[in-house]
């Protein structure tokens, strides 16, 4: 039997719904604008090594010299609107009783301190641009674990931080990564050390909770030889009507013959921009599980990658995008097989809803020398009604005569008849559509991990169930 | 109240074409009807606009359940009032496990029977094997890859579970062979006659799910109306006689 129908019943819901406001302290909230003086200000408050701030400085010149990039969604951004700094409060807790009142309410009401106990090796918060809560189970912190905020793993470990940080997703790779190393803040920072094996996920939760707000975390994953780890982020901000930016970078090292599973459950609200650049590289029989649930935010670009460069490394992505109304999701992924005896797997489930726009876009790039790669591309699209819109653009470039990669799309329409056959069973007709939907996301959903599988089954039923009510 | 399923008057087209054109029929609460008739008379339409399907239009006529005129119900109304259809060819839902879909209806229905998930097996389970169904049917996807006889037993399952006061079988003697239409038909059997009994209308072609089944009543639809009613060896006339001279009586 499926164990996630029984789950459904002892699983208590969590709340993903994050609209509402955290009353926090704010010693530093900076004024919207971008410049060299709010860059400086940055590292200063944060006190950080002088090689640092001049990162910054350097990264900021690139962003300033690259254009909007123009081939994917419509960017109307103006980045003199946007806080590029926002402090809640000057604290760094390792249990959730030293938070401050407020803020520890917030991640009670989206249950982290609960789950923590539950389900988690470990968990941090960051609420708008600071971790304000980090913590991990004794055990692997004695086993040489880290799992911190990224900018205390900076003061910290500054050598190993110095090694990883914009090593795999080089400050120029676009505008956007650019602009996460000119005012990056926040993040994980996970290590695990040789032939260490994280059992329980880690999770980090982040938050932005004023408006006009920009959120930058850097995240850093090093998994060495041999070891494993399981790293799960939820996202979530309140609804406001000006636009705010989240744009995160992402870098996994997996080491020869170790294991990172990266999930990510994003429900931001509809004014948010949700740039991101995620990259892993994968070493010698590495493997490297990406897993997306994407629901929310105005725009999403968003496509995870993997390079795979040692020998019979392999790399599962697996996307789940819910676009309805005023969303333009841009989601996809992208595989480089740069060594032989790699292998990909590429998983996207596109829904559009409500006037959403949906669009797979991705790269898997075999080149000469890869010999025997392997790779498997399937995208399928819902689309539930006429003013909805997908588009797929699949990029395959194969130079290796020996690889095989085989590419599966599909885009359909909820039948009337499959409408007609549920509702004959007492379901509404919402209710039908939204049984519909997960059967399609079955494929995706059956690989999270079941808390989350569940979590995100109960957000897109919140999505559906409110279809014919505002439609 | 005694239960009453009553259509009178009813006309309906699909895209235009009318192809129920004045059907009358009352059922009473554990009545079993046949009703039979040629290819295109109209008995399928008459099946899928009982249960509220959309896509015909009912252009005249109404559609009563004790009295309460439900012509204008949503399909899901109809369900929870008590009404149910066997599909003739019962969709596929990809992804959606059979077990997870009767549970799902279950809980509509029965929305204060708090059945644990464990309890809730067990009774899936003994029905199914009621019905000398393949429990591992269960977990698959609804009708992904059936056989056409596991496709009927999962529609009376349904039926079994969620207990209609009247159910609407079309067809389900279409597409199996003998020995699947012998346990299709005691399966129906069993469904229909456990108390409280079922009314029915159970739509056929052929005489030969009649033999396992014993209807009060048989009615005969031709071009979109009931031409003929009579008791059960009217249809043992048609098996003999086909449906020519009804039609040259009319």
């Amino acid at each position: 039997m499926d164990k996630r129908e029984e789950l459904k019943d002892i699983i208590p819901e969590k709340n993903y719904n994050g609209n509402f406001v955290t009353r926090a302290r704010y010693p530093h909230v900076f004024e919207e604008g971008l410049s060299k003086s709010v860059v400086e200000e940055i590292s200063e408050i944060k006190k950080e090594p002088e090689w640092m701030k001049r990162f910054r400085l350097r990264a900021l010149e690139i962003f300033n010299s690259k254009p909007i990039p123009k081939w994917g969604p419509p960017l109307d951004l103006d980045f003199n609107k946007i806080r590029y700094y926002v402090l809640p409060d000057e604290v760094k807790a390792r249990r959730w009783e030293d938070l401050p009142q407020e803020i520890r309410e917030t991640y009670e009401r989206l249950g982290l301190p609960e789950m923590e106990k539950k389900y988690l090796s470990g968990s941090v918060a960051v609420l708008d641009s600071e971790g304000v809560y980090a913590n991990i189970k004794k055990q692997l912190q004695e086993k040489g674990v880290i799992y911190l905020d990224t900018d205390s793993a900076l003061q910290k470990y500054p050598d190993l931080f110095k090694e990883y940080f914009m090593n795999i997703v080089p400050v120029g790779d676009n505008k956007f990564s650019a602009l996460n190393g000119a005012v990056w803040s926040g993040g994980s920072f996970i290590y695990v050390p040789e032939n260490v094996h994280v059992d329980l996920p880690l999770m980090t939760y982040f938050r932005m909770n004023l408006q006009s707000e920009g959120q930058f975390e850097h995240t850093i994953i090093i998994a060495e030889k041999n070891s494993s780890v399981s790293y799960i982020e939820g996202c979530t901000a309140p609804i406001y009507n000006t636009s705010s930016l989240h744009s995160a970078v992402v870098e996994v090292y997996v080491k020869e013959n170790a294991k990172v599973r990266f999930t990510t459950v994003q429900n931001w609200s509809h004014d948010i921009y949700n740039l991101n650049t995620e990259r892993a590289r994968v070493e010698k029989n590495g493997k490297m599980e990406w897993v997306g649930g994407s629901l929310g935010s105005k725009v999403t670009m968003l496509y995870p990658s993997s390079y795979l460069v040692g020998e019979g490394a392999s790399a599962s992505h697996l996307t789940i995008a819910l676009a309805s109304e005023n969303t333009w999701k841009d989601n996809g992924a992208k595989v480089l097989h740069l060594a032989p005896n790699t292998s990909s797997k590429v998983i996207s489930k596109s829904i559009s809803m409500k006037g959403g726009v949906s669009v797979y876009r991705g790269l898997i790039r075999i080149p000469k020398g890869a010999y025997n790669a392997k790779s498997h591309v399937q995208c399928d699209a819902l689309i539930l009604d006429e003013n909805s819109k997908n588009f797929t653009y699949p990029h395959n470039e194969v130079y290796e005569e020996t690889s095989t990669l085989t590419h599966e799309a599909s885009a359909g329409k909820i039948g009337e008849e499959q409408l007609f056959y549920i509702m004959s069973r007492g379901l509404t007709e919402d209710q039908a559509r939204s049984m519909i939907v997960l059967g399609f996301l079955d494929d995706v959903l059956k690989e999270i991990p079941l808390e989350f599988s569940l979590e995100l089954n109960r957000l897109i039923k919140l999505q559906l169930e409110r279809y014919g009510g505002t439609g | 109240m005694s239960d009453v399923l009553e259509i009178v008057d009813l006309h309906a087209e699909i895209e235009g074409k009318e192809i129920l054109k004045g059907i009358n029929l009352r059922l009473e609460k554990g009545e079993l009807h046949a009703l039979m008739g040629p290819n295109g008379s109209g008995k399928s339409t008459l099946a899928h606009v009982i249960m509220g399907d959309k896509r015909y239009k009912i252009t005249k006529g109404a559609i009563f359940f004790n009295g309460l005129d439900i012509t204008n119900l949503n399909t899901d109304e109809r369900s929870k009032l008590g009404l149910f259809l066997t599909f003739q060819n019962p969709i596929e839902l990809s992804g959606v496990k059979l077990f997870t879909f009767l549970r799902t209806a279950y809980s509509v229905h029965f929305p204060n029977d708090n059945k644990t998930f464990q309890e809730f097996i067990t009774f899936v389970q003994s029905k199914a094997k009621l019905l000398n169904m393949d429990t591992s049917l269960l977990s698959r996807n609804v009708n992904e890859g059936f056989s056409g006889g596991e496709k009927k037993k999962s529609e009376i399952l349904q039926m079994a579970l969620l207990k209609p006061k009247f159910a609407i079988v079309d067809e389900i003697d279409s597409g199996l062979d003998v020995d699947a239409l012998e346990a299709v038909a005691k399966s129906l059997k069993e469904t229909i006659y456990t108390e409280p009994k079922m009314g029915s209308l159970l739509i056929t072609h052929y005489m030969r799910i009649l033999k396992y089944l014993s209807p009060d009543k048989v009615h005969v639809l031709m071009n979109g109306k009931i031409v003929m009613s009579g008791d059960y060896g009217l249809a043992l006339k048609i098996e003999e006689k086909g449906y020519e001279w009804i039609k040259e009586k009319n």
